[in-house]
């Protein structure tokens, strides 16, 4: 195998998770942002194992394997559950239009790439673009957070951000830890599912827009 | 034998979390849940005395010993009280035994948790434990079921998340900038290890990764203005993890920062770390100071005051010199042990009247005496009054301050006057006056934590060993 593939095969998939957040951005229907968060999920684990295949890590096929069957399959089928039975297929809920946001995340992502690139000149060029796509997408996930009211949403815009830090993990050569690190962020993301299910947060208190949230503090005059 | 007793302040609140969630008695459950964090602290005492040499995942220096020992102390004195606070909450109905258990267990995982985050050598070691310990406190704060409850625990799980997530891509740029130097592996994720050859880290890289820690375990610490889960979660749980949380879990998550900030300190060619903390702490302490007034809720009012607490004592540290080191260090012994007898207070207060709402909350001093006046006291030491402990503290820092920056030292002292205002006004109406009927109930309560935790206050505020002093002073220049 040349240096020279292994490289641009593991570019190609950076690049492609930070494409496959943009697409996450302009969904307007629960199940079609389900299920680009299962390709995000396919992306990023299939980053992964191209890692552990050239750098030799073995280890690194675990987080892959994590990440294909909880977060590409499982969570998705768990969600397209909650979105049934809940009734919110078609609501997304967006604070802010959605060309607005694509905009905003534009914006985002030539940031990272401009403070990433001067900083990391001494780590190999391998690594520095991977560091900039992996800020990229953990930006665009906040935005995602931040511009969705719908409980659903800012969820999946969190695992999105994961994925940007497992890509980040991953691409830094031979850190230890990595596997573990992912296991703990699985368990995390697992609990939310399993809390947004068993509590019906929805029911509860529909969103978690912070003018809502002023009505149980028991503080409004 | 040293290792072994480092291996038993982890294992002894694992293996409680585990007995405890199998045991299905919760009566047994609450006394078992003492013995499992008085048998912590006795480790942690002894733990003090022999240090183990640090292994590539566990450490013990000078200074995570004055957090493991300050951590399993308020471990053991909030399990005391969390047993009769417990006890009353199954007799009214508010929780099932079953909870019950899942709470213990809970309880005694956050303590695995927080040790472990203070004990780690390793950098993403000490992220998985914080992270534990956020995760099981999310739980406990959503553990009444109430919308508001859940509300609480959702808010604080994501703001939470979100803190934790840019505390990990800092974490893996101080790997990378390690790498370069020590090479790949464990080493370069030691703390030892970091500190020693931090000179010559790539400056730009470390700087990067420090403002992403910072507002990573930032969040967790409850700067502004990334508080905003803080005062939600502290109002809507159980009061014992509202003790908890103001008095350990805030205190690990800044002794994260401090621990990446002698790394950054290591290194003459990067950013100085002091500034950035500094404003964030005069901000929070401002910004807390002005929001304790209109609180309507009491245990949200103590909750303001622990963010400006926490913005005190970042502030202390980002002065930094050996006198403000000291001051912050002791400053957050004392508030720890303060603002957790504040809570248990508030706990029991809370029990008996049956409301958080402070305006129906009136003439503690003359319906209850013992918890109004321990409420005074304590309200009288987190305000800062001389004698006690923390005016000392607080003295000290503005005083170190004012031979440097005069202008910060005057806009920390206003905010600590203001903050002073709110709450003896708020003290006026609590414990003094005419009592109302509601819930005239003597009430059973255990006060043997209150009363130490208040003696140590007030001690320390007239005398402090000079042993505690000379080990404080050497953990202060440790930090410069």
């Amino acid at each position: 195998m040349t240096g020279q593939l292994a490289f641009d095969v593991a570019h190609l998939f950076a690049g492609g998770l930070v494409l496959v957040s943009f697409l996450l951005l302009y969904q307007d229907r629960m199940t079609g942002l389900v299920n680009i968060f299962a390709l995000h999920a396919l992306v990023v684990s299939l980053s992964v194992a191209w890692q552990a295949a050239i750098q030799d890590a073995s280890h690194l096929y675990i987080t892959a394997a994590i990440a294909l069957v909880v977060k590409a399959i499982v969570i998705p089928l768990a969600l397209h559950r909650i979105i049934v039975r809940l009734g919110i297929h078609r609501t997304i809920e967006p604070v802010v239009s959605i060309g607005q946001t694509m905009l905003a995340g534009i914006g985002l992502v030539a940031l990272s790439i401009m403070v990433m690139l001067p900083i990391t000149a001494q780590a190999g060029t391998l690594a520095r673009e991977d560091l900039a796509f992996a800020l990229s997408v953990i930006l665009l996930g906040m935005l995602m957070m931040i511009a969705r009211r719908n409980a659903v949403s800012q969820v999946i815009g969190f695992m999105s951000i994961e994925n940007g830090l497992i890509l980040a993990a991953t691409g830094a050569k031979g850190m230890p830890l990595v596997v573990e690190i992912s296991v703990a962020f699985s368990i995390l993301v697992a609990l939310i599912v399993i809390g947004i299910f068993l509590f019906r947060i929805r029911e509860r208190f529909e969103t978690v827009d912070v003018h809502l949230l002023h009505e149980h503090r028991g503080e409004q005059p | 034998m040293s290792a072994l007793i480092l291996g038993a302040v982890l294992l002894v609140p694992a293996l409680g979390a585990a007995l405890l969630a199998v045991l299905p008695d919760d009566r047994i459950g609450a006394r078992l849940n003492v013995v499992v964090s008085f048998l912590t602290l006795a480790c942690a005492l002894v733990l003090l005395g022999e240090r183990p040499a640090p292994g590539p995942f566990l450490i013990v220096d000078d200074l995570n010993a004055v957090f493991i020992l300050l951590s399993t102390l308020v471990g053991f004195t909030t399990s005391v009280f969390s047993a009769s606070y417990i006890a009353h909450e199954l007799d009214v109905g508010h929780l099932t035994p079953a909870y019950l258990r899942f709470y213990h267990a809970m309880y005694q995982t956050l303590m695995f948790g927080m040790n472990l985050a203070l004990l780690s050598n390793n950098v993403g070691l000490m992220w998985v434990a914080v992270e534990l310990a956020t995760l099981t406190t999310v739980l406990m704060v959503g553990i009444y079921r109430t919308p508001a409850a859940l509300e609480a625990a959702w808010k604080y799980f994501l703001l939470g998340s979100v803190g934790i997530a840019l505390a990990l891509f800092g974490t893996i740029l101080v790997y990378l900038a390690a790498r370069a130097v020590v090479g790949e592996g464990l080493d370069a994720m030691a703390w030892d290890v970091l500190v020693q050859h931090a000179r010559h880290f790539d400056p730009a890289l470390l700087n990067l990764a420090f403002v992403f820690l910072l507002l990573g375990y930032g969040t967790k610490v409850g700067l502004v203005p990334l508080h905003a889960w803080l005062p939600d979660a502290h109002a809507e749980g159980p009061t014992p993890i509202s003790a908890v949380l103001s008095g350990l879990l805030l205190n690990v998550a800044l002794f994260a920062v401090l621990r990446f900030k002698s790394v950054m300190s290591a290194n003459p060619a990067a950013l100085a770390p002091g500034p950035l903390m500094v404003t964030l702490g005069l901000v929070s302490v401002v910004f807390a100071s002005l929001m304790l007034y209109r609180r309507q809720d009491i245990k949200r009012l103590f909750a303001y005051s622990s963010i400006e607490h926490m913005g005190i004592i970042t502030f202390a540290f980002g002065m930094g010199g050996t006198l403000a080191n000291f001051a912050g260090l002791l400053h957050m012994t004392l508030h720890s042990l303060t603002k957790s007898a504040i809570f248990f207070c508030v706990g029991h207060i809370s029990q008996v009247k049956g409301t958080q709402r402070m305006a129906e909350i009136r003439g503690l001093t003359a319906s209850h005496p013992a918890l109004g006046w321990s409420l005074v006291l304590g309200v009288a030491a987190i305000a800062g009054l001389p004698p006690l402990g923390l005016f000392m503290t607080e003295f000290l820092i503005i005083t170190s301050t004012f031979a440097r920056e005069p202008a910060l030292a005057v806009i920390l002292g206003l905010s600590l006057v203001v903050a002073l205002g709110a709450l003896l006004a708020r003290l006026n109406g609590l414990a003094f006056g005419e009592p109302d009927e509601r819930g005239g109930g003597p009430a059973k309560a255990s006060f043997a934590p209150i009363a130490l935790h208040l003696a140590l206050v007030a001690a320390a505020g007239v005398w402090l060993p000079p042993a505690l002093v000379g080990w404080f002073q050497h953990v202060a220049t440790l930090l410069n």
